[in-house]
């Protein structure tokens, strides 16, 4: 059993990089919006794992992604803070019920699992684009670019979710 | 000493963070400066290999396409060689120019980053180096900044840190072409000074100030321009020739006499 996570999280990471780097890197949609639906991988990973190997791994995603893209190390900074700040969005979100040892994702409402996707999405997003741009001079696109590329992200994590999800009864 | 591993303990996970955060700040700092030597980027084996696989996979769709632009170009320098006064130059060794060109394709393009960088497939192999200047049919691209064995990672034109040297055709005022990051059409031409007359639609080409580009390989065109707040230069706005968001097959430039220009410019560096 334990060992099916392993192997079932080193597949979801390589699907999640080959179809960011080759799929969505290249969507452009409306020319800046590339929707990163690898940060699904953080949504996914199991709970009750190490947090110090969650962050290792979260390291190895976003520097892979980064190496592909040659946007050095934009993505892995983003990345391995939304890792470490997982557990506290997921107190936030869905309350003292994340404690319990038997608390499951599937087993929370959609409406709870959107917002924890959303605090990731957004959070990622904002460390990405600050540190992309790196500077203040250009606030409106900034802004433009974290608010777009943000709503694109969510919108194509929940319709991979929703593809991908187990089947409940 | 205990109270400090009980710290280190307690505290492994933010302190690993920690950690992961100066490795990646040094990382992305370190790709900042251009001479460095950069190992992570996508011309290395694996992204390059398995761009090239996609690539080799989706090129098939575009082919009918790609063949009428080489035909057009092909037409286009046919006509010239035709109409040269020059007779010799048809019949000449390749070998013999100064400027050889080493066709490739490119493999993975981006154009919506403040960075943006292009992959090609050929690399050291193909003796691409460090500093030479891309082109497509239509006009310059960019310059070669990493090299592996098989493929390369060319500097595009829409990136922060590109800085060509350009002028408008038919006249020696030169200026650098640089990028503001709004438009992935639109790069900006400055230092043009005041007194040189300008008219929308002009157009630029490379200037002859380096050894990376031949001169007089268009650009683009002149879509607005201003004076600077100084009044004495000009903002220019260029429009490119080149759909930055399609592009397929390039030339890269090797300047046989680049290695011997450095080396004096270098000579002139250090004697300052």
């Amino acid at each position: 059993m334990t060992n099916n996570v392993y192997v079932i999280n080193a597949l979801r990471f390589l699907f999640l990089v080959l179809a960011q780097v080759l799929v969505f890197n290249k969507l452009n949609f409306m020319g800046f919006i590339n929707p990163m639906i690898y940060i699904l991988f953080l949504y996914w990973y199991p709970i009750k794992q190490p947090r110090g190997v969650f962050i290792l791994i979260s390291f190895l995603l976003g520097f892979t992604i980064d190496v592909f893209s040659d946007t050095l190390a934009f993505h892995t900074i983003a990345c391995i803070t939304m890792a470490y700040l997982r557990p506290a969005i997921m107190r936030f979100v869905f309350g003292v019920n994340y404690e319990f040892q038997s608390f499951k994702l599937t087993n929370t409402t959609k409406a709870q699992q959107i917002t924890f996707l959303a605090f990731l999405i957004i959070g990622h997003h904002t460390i990405f684009f600050l540190l992309e741009i790196f500077s203040l001079d250009h606030l409106l696109l900034l802004l433009k670019k974290i608010v777009f590329t943000s709503i694109g992200s969510l919108l194509l994590c929940i319709l991979i979710t929703a593809l991908f999800s187990a089947e409940k009864e | 000493m205990q109270q400090i591993i009980n710290f280190i303990l307690r505290n492994k996970t933010t302190l690993l963070y920690l950690f992961l955060l100066f490795v990646g700040m040094s990382l992305s700092i370190q790709s900042h400066s251009f001479h460095r030597a950069r190992f992570f980027n996508s011309a290395n084996w694996v992204s390059g290999s398995i761009y090239n696989t996609e690539t080799s996979i989706t090129e098939y769709f575009d082919l009918r396409e790609e063949n009428r632009k080489l035909m057009e170009e092909n037409t286009r320098l046919r006509t010239l060689l035709f109409n040269a006064d020059d007779e010799e130059i048809a019949t000449q060794e390749l070998d013999s120019f100064t400027f050889q060109i080493i066709p490739a394709k490119i493999i993975k393009n981006s154009y919506s980053l403040r960075n943006n960088y292009i992959t090609v497939n050929k690399g050291r192999k193909d003796s691409i180096e460090q500093d030479m200047g891309v082109i497509t049919s239509k006009g310059i691209l960019g310059i070669v900044e990493h090299t592996s064995n098989k493929f390369a990672a060319v500097q595009s034109l829409l990136n922060t840190k590109s800085n060509i040297n350009a002028k408008i055709k038919n006249t020696n005022n030169f200026g650098s072409l640089k990028w503001d990051t709004n438009r992935y059409d639109v790069v900006q031409l400055e230092d043009i000074p005041r007194m040189v007359p300008l008219n929308i639609g002009d157009t630029i080409v490379t200037g002859a100030m380096s050894s990376i580009f031949p001169e007089n390989i268009p650009i683009g065109t002149i879509k607005k321009f201003d004076l600077t707040t100084s009044q004495s230069f000009y903002d220019i706005e260029v429009a490119l020739f080149n759909d930055m968001t399609n592009l397929k097959q390039v030339y890269i430039i090797k300047n046989k006499n680049s290695a011997e220009i450095r080396s004096l410019e270098e000579k002139i560096s250090n004697d300052q």
